[in-house]
Order: C-alpha cells, then structure tokens, then sequence
C-alpha cells in the first residue's frame, strides 16, 4: 500500500545566466551624487596635451609614480615627499590634468579591510598633493587593496613592492 | 528503457537544450572529509531501484550531502537491498548499528521525467518517518537527489536542510576573474560574469535572484547588482572614491556599502536602484564590512576606531552615528563579520599566532570560539539554517573553499583542480523553503 505523498517537483530552472559574458560597457557610469560624481579614467588617445612628455621623461621626477609604505603605515616617508610634491606642482600648473592614485596593501588579511587600508595610502598622497597646490577636484584617490600586486608570492620582498600607491594621469 | 529517458516531448527538448548550455564550464568541486563529530546519526542509504537506468545516480549525492553536515554516520548496505517497507528487515539493520533506513525506487514518468519515491524507515519503532514522491525532469536529477536529502536530513534532524541552495565565489584562473554560482555542492558551477580584473565581495539578495558584487573593471572599486536570469547589472555604487563591501538589507531594498567619497572609509545605506544615498556609520578610522541581522535593525561591520580592527554593532536607526558597541575583545584583529540567520550568533576571522581563522561568537555570551587551524581563512558566510559556514582558505599557495560545521567538529574542503578560488557566499533557501 503506497502511502506517498505525491508532490510535483518544482522544476529548478536554472536561475543563472548559462553564459559567461564581457559586462557592458554603458553600464559603467553608475549612480552619482551628493557632490561624488562616477570616474571617467579613459581619455582619448588622440589629441593628448602635450604634457605628457614631460610626465613620462625617465630624466624627470614626474615619471616616478610609486610612492611606497612601511609595512601597516599610511605616512608618506620623506623620502618621496619630493616625488609627490612635484606632481601637486605640476596639478597646479596645469589646471586641466588630474590623476587617480591607487592604494596597494599586501595580501595578508581581509580583502575589504584590505581595501580600505589602501585608500589611506591613497589618501596620504592625496592630502600632500592638496598643501602642496592641487586642487581636490584634480585628484580621485581610489583603493585596489591586495588585488593588483606588483609582486607576487609572499614574504617581505613581494609585500613591500605591494605596499605603495601608485599615481596615474587621466588619459595615459 | 533506454528509449524511455530520451525526451520525446517539446518539454522535454526545452530542458536539454537548457542543461546543455548550462553545463560547468570548469572542473567540478570535489569534497574531502576529514575530521569528525561524536554523536553522529547511522543512516543506511539503499541504492534506489532502477536508479542506474538514470544518467545520474540518486542516492550517492544523497550520501554525500548527509555525510558533509558531520551529522551522520553511512551504514553499509551491502547484500541487503529492499525497495519497498515489506522488504525492510529491522533487525538485520538494528544490527548493523542503523537508526534508520532510506528506501525508494526511480519510477518512468512522461515526458523526459521520472518518478524518484522514498521513505525514510525508522529502525527503532519499525515505522515509517517520511514518505515522498517527486517527479522531476531527467535533466534536473541532481537537483531532486538534493531535494530528497533536505527531506532526510529534516526528518532525522528537525533542522531545514540546505542542500538545495547555491553558493557564490570568484574563480581566478591566470589573468581571468569569473564570478560563479555553484550548487552547495560545487556541482553545476556557472559563471555569471567573466573579466580580466578582479571582482570581490559577492553578497546573495535575500530572495536569491541577484549578487551585489565588487568590480574593479574602471581601475577602481565599484559596486554592482546582477540579476542571475537575465544577466542585467547596474552599477549601484560608483561614486568618486573606492565603492566596495556591498550588503543587502533583508528587505532586499537597500543595500549597504562602504565609500570613501566622504572621506576615510564609511558605511553608506542606498536604494538597490543606486538613489537614496545616506551614510549610516561616522568615525575618523575605517568602517567596513557592514552585515545586516535578520531583522534589519542591526549592522555588523569591522572598525578600527579603538586602534586595531575589530567587530562593533550599531543600530540602522535611519540617521548616522558614531555609536557602536563592540563586540570582539580577544586579539587584535578580528574581521569580516556575518550574522547568523537567527541572529543570536556571528562568524568572523580571527588572527592568532600569525594565524588568519574561522571563528563564531555568541552575540549574548560574548562566548567566541575558534573553528579552523588553517593559516589564512577569509570571507566566512553561514549556511542559511546555520550549521555549517563556507570560507576560503589556501593551500599550497592557492586559494579554495573549505566549509566547517558551526560545532568545528567537521571540516570539508572543496577545490578546483586549477586556479584560485576566493570570496566564498552562501545563498539563501530556495523559495519553495
């Protein structure tokens, strides 16, 4: 004698995209408000103002563009106080660049407080580049945490190549 | 009988067509159990009539999702294999040392389905505990083999199986980053969306149809939500700054996110359509990594205000605040915090000995406890019933999924065989739950 209990089963559609895809590009502006506006990182590649040249001559300081961290600290070390003041000149000077700097941490830990220990890194440059003449809307300071390392594998070598951040022209 | 599983109707082509492109684009997960409990349930698990007739076995995924709760012991069925009540001697399987007994045969149905009937058979009172039937498309086996195990598992344990969930992660496979949805098996993996720069922090709508997530694609951290069907996302969060550590309300409206726009790192409430921004938490150090209870009233996240990172809980009263209480004491650095689904209880990582550990700790008590003795742990979530918490851990240099009963007696690794798999989140019960 059966006793069951007839149940039809709910077909378990697969609730996921079955496709793998490139995200689409016009979804990448995103909200924006309350004065913090969605970034526009790639410019042109054609019509790029002149001072590139000089951004990207080895024989310059402005071609430095690492700035690197004891490790669990934020401050910038003297040592590349002249490195970062040279770029807040050069924001000063020219009204129309702007960069975003990017903070790294190593890869020990959380990856979201990771992330926010590397946009203190990026802040730190950020305030020094502001005394030093740039203005805020120049500069975007941003957080990769541990997820674009420099260098790879674990051990002080590859961590302190991993602490820093780096500071990138809009338009490069 | 061959013939008989082939699909012969519209229906039936309509789910091959759908098991064929979503069939697992990387190897599958394989599960390896070590350690164990004390007081495990011996359950005997016959092999179900003609279910070798199937494309799939039904009751070696059964066995299987039992045996990864650490909950319960398999008996050995060998030369002994009824199908029906009649057949069950009691005492051959009292003596085998078996409380119960699951029964149940796999019946033809049409239109490319079949019939899976069982019964889960007391040892002890000769009675029958549970008996169901369930029809299910021969494309869909697993998912009726899970079905089935949620059933046993309530019946012997009184507690919601979650078997028939799914998980989240990010595959990283050289220079490629695939956000995946999996079964809570690691069986069916299927990539969502696939990209050349990291993604992070995927977090399950209450309701399952959607993953918030952290893309880095414009050289910064934005946060998006995905629909799962369709594949729409919408960036949410991309405001100037850093964008990351999305986590949804319970309502499934808003969600939680930590931006930097306004200075440090800071907990933000915004509409899932990305309006209504309102910031929630203020402090001159990092708040990050916010998680919602149950009942909406409360945010987890990890702060270093009191000079190293630890867990504090604030209430959503609808205007910002610098008041949290803190939770963690023990250690200096205690992260990634989630509330458990009865909200009583949460896990986190916890640092000891240069360790990076699993932990949970009684929001009551203050009792915590230490899950795990792997080296670097991250990105704990619980399962939605509570017993068991998927995380990320490495080793030999690459990251996989390992889960953990929330009693620490039972551990299971799941692991690809190639690249690293990171930022483990356990999805809700399936609606019909």
């Amino acid at each position: 004698m059966r006793k069951f209990l007839s149940i039809s089963m709910i077909v378990l559609l697969s609730a996921c995209a079955s496709q793998t895809t490139q995200p689409d590009d016009e979804m990448a502006g995103g909200a924006g408000g309350d004065g913090m506006s969605g970034s526009e990182l790639m410019g042109s590649g054609s019509g790029r103002p002149g001072y590139f040249n000089q951004l990207n001559d080895p024989s310059n300081i402005l071609s430095q563009r690492s700035v690197y961290y004891d490790y669990d600290s934020y401050t910038v070390k003297s040592e590349y106080r002249e490195l970062v003041l040279a770029h807040a000149r050069f924001l000063r000077d020219n009204p129309s660049a702007s960069v975003i700097l990017q903070g790294n941490t190593d890869d020990r830990g959380s990856r979201e407080y990771n992330l926010a220990l590397g946009q203190r890194r990026a802040d730190s440059v950020r305030n020094m580049m502001t005394l030093g003449g740039a203005r805020d809307a120049q500069i975007e300071s941003v957080s990769l945490g541990e997820e674009k390392p420099r260098a790879y594998g674990s051990g002080e070598t590859a961590w302190s190549q991993n602490r820093r951040t780096d500071i990138i022209y809009r338009g490069e | 009988m061959s013939s008989f599983f082939s699909s012969k109707s519209i229906r039936g082509t309509v789910f091959i067509l759908l098991w064929l492109i979503s069939a697992p684009l990387y190897a599958q997960l394989n599960i390896e159990i070590f350690g164990g409990g004390t007081s495990r349930i011996p359950v005997a698990i016959v092999p179900f009539a003609e279910e070798g007739q199937l494309s799939q076995t039904i009751t070696p995924v059964i066995s299987a999702d039992l045996m990864r709760t650490g909950l319960f012991r398999l008996i050995d069925t060998a030369g002994s294999s009824p199908h029906t009540p009649a057949e069950v001697v009691f005492s051959d399987w009292a003596n085998r040392g078996a409380n119960a007994v699951v029964i149940g045969r796999v019946v033809p149905a049409s239109g490319g389905h079949v019939e899976i009937q069982f019964r889960v058979m007391d040892v002890a009172t000769k009675s029958q505990l549970a008996g169901l039937s369930l029809t299910t498309p021969t494309t869909q086996l697993r998912a009726a083999a899970h079905r089935v195990a949620d059933v046993i598992y309530e019946t012997l344990t009184g507690d919601v199986g979650v078997f028939s969930t799914r998980i989240a992660y990010v595959l990283k496979r050289g220079n490629k980053y695939a956000l995946q949805v999996a079964d809570a098996d690691g069986y069916n993996a299927q990539s969502i969306i696939e990209y050349t720069e990291p993604i992070i922090s995927p977090a399950w709508s209450p309701d399952g149809t959607q993953l918030a997530y952290v893309s880095f694609e414009d050289k910064k951290p934005v946060v998006y939500v995905q629909t799962l069907t369709t594949r729409e996302r919408r960036a949410v969060a991309s405001f100037k700054g850093s964008n990351s550590a999305p986590a949804w309300s319970p309502d499934g409206k808003k969600l939680a996110v930590v931006l930097t726009g306004q200075g440090g790192s800071q907990i933000f409430l915004v509409n899932v359509d990305g309006s209504g921004l309102q910031r929630l938490s203020r402090s001159p150090g990092i708040d990050t990594e916010p998680s919602f209870s149950p009942d909406g009233r409360y945010i987890l996240f990890t702060s270093d205000r009191g000079g190293s990172p630890q867990i504090y809980r604030m209430p959503v009263t609808g205007s910002e605040s610098s008041n949290a209480e803190r939770l963690t004491f023990e250690g200096n650095y205690n992260v990634s915090p989630d509330y458990s689904q009865d909200g009583r209880s949460f896990t986190f990582i916890h640092r000891h000995n240069g360790q990076f550990n699993v932990a949970v700790q009684e929001i009551g008590s203050r009792q915590m406890q230490i899950l795990t003795n792997s080296k670097f742990d991250e990105s704990p979530s619980f399962a939605p019933n509570g017993k068991m918490i998927l995380y990320a851990t490495e080793i030999n240099g690459h990251g996989i999924l390992s889960a953990v009963s929330r009693d620490g007696q039972t551990r299971q690794h799941l692991t690809v065989q190639t690249g690293d798999i990171r930022e483990p989140a356990w999805g809700p019960l399936p609606k019909w739950k």
